[in-house]
């Protein structure tokens, strides 16, 4: 066990809408769909056509420049729909569940028997491939490379995110087999951060599946529980390296693929916000509709519906199905309404950063923030607030500028390859000019795959 | 507040695309955006936003400026009866500077904002909040005999070539407040410099007393740093100067403001004082024994104390804009420009007015200093990776 990295930088948004430590499972849905839009950076390819009978486990389709990679159904059923948008872009799979799951059939491994080559073509077979990412870029990893690592964050600090350790305690042995089967993949540089006190996996959960001295302590605020942080604390990704990264939740479900030889998408979500009557954890399958889940349990109808945190999470609605990498549901109110002289007001209720509103006064205070902008876009004019929330040595201003010059020299300098959009979130949120930091990254991410 | 909302929703159709003024949009949106916060929502990236933006920022600001405006008022009172030997009321005091100084101000706003309404409806953007503090930076940068049409030159400056030639707020590399005060000193020196400082207003039956000077505390150090006023007076600010500029206590309490909301960058006041405070104890170090009366005597602290240091400091050094943006480069920046004010008063007396200067001067460079820094930081980045694969 190395010692403590003490995150300073970042800050805790501090919501109304905890989850309570109770899991309910979600009632079985009637329809489910995989939208190829839950995965970064591919090209879907169908394997299936409207009528054909799939299994759990069964590949839906591809990606065109690696075809190896494959998306699986998460339940057994028949396709009834392929629905395309805009150029006949494929926007969901639909499929008709059966009553009961039946589960494509892989082998079940012996842990301590297993070789990487076998880890791989298991994990491409099954559908799971996908739960990889690398980094830089933060995309589904590419199954001829050999990282330099795998890194895995034990806790999100995100806010109202689920506590691991609570989530996740009926699952010990799922985690440690997925664990060991990263570690494998990883030649043994597997690392998983996890904080040193307070909520997420902790070193019992863990058990011996990760080598004492690649499991670190964090402390300190969001977004400390961001791998990417912990990359940049514990080995920072250098030019030309690559390191893949992947969800303790994914993890699981690797872990259960190769204990049970079956892809069984369960996951286990917070479901959170100050819309929601009863914030709780909620067991639900990957690719139910998101109706079974919010329906008759939110207490206004005017409110955003959040697949993840009101950080990085992705606009839903009841209509929509749970994406393949969710962990967290949150709720919140929509903010279009105006507000007189909003900016000359006291302010006692609103959360700020600065001080410039006197809530400042009141800092354990919780908030019950809504979706409102607080303000217009400007140009870049306030400095140095984007340094206090982003615990990188890194340069968040010049970088966003080296990419909206497309500077790829530049953007390479800065550390592109270090950073994801959620890590720079939080400089989103604080932003007096209300620049959309995300997308900036996310373009400037994209042009250097492309052009880099 | 429900008929204020109707009134802007009836409008609204008139300003919007299609509509009989559809150029006027930005005039509207920024009187629309000052009555109530936009209902916008957010759309992709983060779903809830910090509650600061521009406009709250600057009205910060302006809060900031309150203490510097009402003793600016007081003093401005208090320096015209003091040169006609009147023992005044501290409300007689400040009732006369108020009618001399809002006609500066209202100018000051109907100009500046006039043109960056104009900028917007001709470019299309929406109308920034920048000038809100500029406007009121302007009067209290000015002496308050100066004529309403220069200030209304000064604001239109300010605006059209401190900003809008560069695109608007944020795309500056000058303070636009500052540039406009140097424009008119060196463009209208017989306005800006001499005995301009008091209002001496004839008062009926009243002469001025004798061995009245209206000489600011910059030139009297130019000529012996020993007739200076006391540091207690340059402190407190009773002293002729311009509007805003004499009480560094005013200042003081702006500083506070502005650094406890986080809105002005403590690092750069601080290095400006630090800056100041090494080169005058410098000079005192230096200075010639035989000439006792030399600048380089003065005591170092007191260059913190004469004429616009502390207000320069405070309210024009850390505008974000036109200062180096790094946190590192903050530290250059301010130093340098506190120890170039101090170079420019004892060497170079035939520009008393060094803060300014050296602001300006330092805000070119600013980019080269965050140039040299962001250099270092990358260096620093490729020796660490160097490093780590050795």
């Amino acid at each position: 066990m190395g010692k403590t990295i003490h995150i300073r930088r970042g800050y805790d948004i501090r919501l109304v809408g905890g989850a309570e430590k109770t899991l309910q499972e979600a009632p079985s849905s009637d329809l489910f769909a995989v939208k190829p839009s839950d995965f970064p950076a591919i090209t879907p390819k169908l394997l299936v056509q409207p009528g054909d009978e799939v299994l759990a486990g069964q590949a839906l389709f591809y990606d065109k420049d690696r075809p190896n990679v494959r998306f699986p159904a998460p339940v057994s059923g028949e396709v009834t729909e392929i629905v395309r948008g805009e150029k006949r872009r494929i926007l969901e799979v639909r499929i008709l569940p059966d009553r009961e799951v039946r589960y494509a059939e892989f082998p079940k491994a012996d842990l301590a028997r297993l070789d990487r080559a076998t880890v791989i073509q298991q994990l491409l077979d099954s559908g799971c491939w996908q739960y990889l990412r690398q980094r830089p870029f933060s995309i589904i990893a590419d199954p001829v490379d050999v990282p330099k690592a795998i890194f895995v964050s034990g806790f999100d600090s995100a806010p109202l995110a689920p506590d691991w350790g609570f989530a996740l305690a009926s699952e010990r042995e799922n985690l440690q087999a997925g664990l060991r089967v990263l570690n494998i993949l990883a030649n043994g540089h597997l690392h998983v951060g996890i904080r040193e006190q307070g909520e997420g996996l902790t070193e019992a959960d863990l058990g011996d599946a990760v080598a004492p001295e690649n499991v670190h302590r964090f402390r300190g605020p969001h977004p400390a529980g961001n791998v990417g942080i912990q990359i940049h604390h514990i080995d920072p990704i250098q030019p030309g390296e690559k390191v893949w990264t992947v969800n303790v939740q994914d993890v699981v479900i690797i872990g259960r693929l190769f204990r049970e030889g079956r892809f069984r998408a369960d996951r286990v979500l917070s479901f959170t916000g100050s819309c929601v009557h009863q914030p709780r954890y909620v067991r639900v399958r990957t690719g139910q509709r998101m109706s079974d889940i919010v329906g008759g349990q939110l207490n206004s109808d005017h409110c955003r519906i959040i697949q993840g945190n009101v950080l990085t999470g992705k606009t839903s609605s009841a209509d929509d199905f749970v994406s393949f990498y969710t962990n967290q549901i949150t709720v919140i109110p929509e903010g279009d309404k105006p507000e007189f002289l909003g900016w000359l007001l006291p302010g006692f209720h609103k959360l700020s950063l600065s001080r410039t509103y006197f809530s400042w006064l009141w800092p354990k205070r919780s908030y019950n923030l809504d979706t409102n902008t607080h303000g217009e876009e400007r140009a870049f004019v306030m400095s140095g607030e984007y340094e206090k929330v982003l615990p990188m040595n890194i340069l968040p201003t010049y970088l966003l500028k080296a990419i909206l010059a497309r500077d790829v020299e530049r953007m390479e300098q800065l550390g592109i390859y270090e950073v994801a959009e959620e890590d720079l979130a939080l400089c989103e949120f604080v932003c007096t000019s209300k620049i959309p930091v995300q997308r900036i990254l996310a373009e400037g991410l994209e042009y250097m795959r492309k052009e880099g | 507040m429900k008929f204020l909302q109707d009134f802007f929703d009836k409008v609204r159709p008139n300003f919007q695309k299609g509509g009989k003024y559809e150029r006027l949009y930005p005039a509207f949106e920024a009187l629309e955006t000052f009555a109530f916060t936009p209902p916008h929502t957010t759309h992709d990236g983060v779903h809830v936003r910090d509650s600061i933006d521009l406009k709250r920022t600057m009205f910060t600001v302006i809060i900031a400026m309150i203490p510097t405006l009402l003793f600016g008022m007081w003093n401005v009172g208090y320096q015209h009866y003091q040169a006609y030997g009147m023992e005044m009321s501290h409300w007689d005091c400040f009732v006369f500077g108020f009618w001399k100084v809002l006609p500066i101000i209202v100018v000051s706003y109907a100009a500046g904002l006039g043109v960056e309404f104009l900028f917007s409806v001709l470019k299309g953007h929406s109308v920034s909040e920048g000038y809100l503090v500029s406007g009121l930076l302007i009067p209290l940068t000015m002496p308050v005999t100066v004529p309403l049409w220069m200030v209304a030159l000064g604001a239109v400056f300010c605006t059209l070539i401190g900003k809008e030639i560069f695109g608007g707020t944020g795309m500056n590399f000058m303070n636009p407040a500052l540039l406009a005060r140097a424009f008119l000193f060196f463009a209208f020196p017989a306005y800006m410099s001499g005995d301009i400082w008091t209002d001496l207003s004839p008062e009926a039956g009243r002469a001025l007393v004798d061995g009245y000077s209206g000489a600011t505390n910059l030139v009297t150090f130019d000529e012996n740093f020993r007739n200076l006023p006391s540091p207690s007076d340059m402190f407190w600010g009773f002293e002729q100067g311009s509007i805003g500029e004499t009480s560094v206590a005013a200042c003081l309490i702006g500083a506070l403001i502005l650094v406890g909301t986080g809105v002005g960058s403590w690092r750069i006041m601080l290095s400006c004082v630090l800056g100041a405070l090494f080169m005058g104890y410098l000079f005192n170090l230096l200075a010639p024994a035989s000439m006792p009366n030399h600048a380089m005597h003065t005591p170092g602290y007191y260059h913190l104390l004469m004429g616009s240091f502390a207000f320069g400091t405070v309210y024009m050094a850390t505008d974000p804009v036109s200062a180096a943006h790094t946190e590192k480069g903050k530290w250059y920046y301010g130093f340098f420009i506190g120890a170039l004010t101090v170079i420019l008063r004892v060497f170079n007396p035939a520009y008393p007015e060094a803060v300014m200067l050296s602001i300006l001067l330092m805000n070119v460079f600013a980019p080269v200093i965050d140039h040299l820094v962001v250099e270092q930081h990358i260096k620093s980045r490729l020796k660490k990776s160097k490093l780590s694969r050795a």
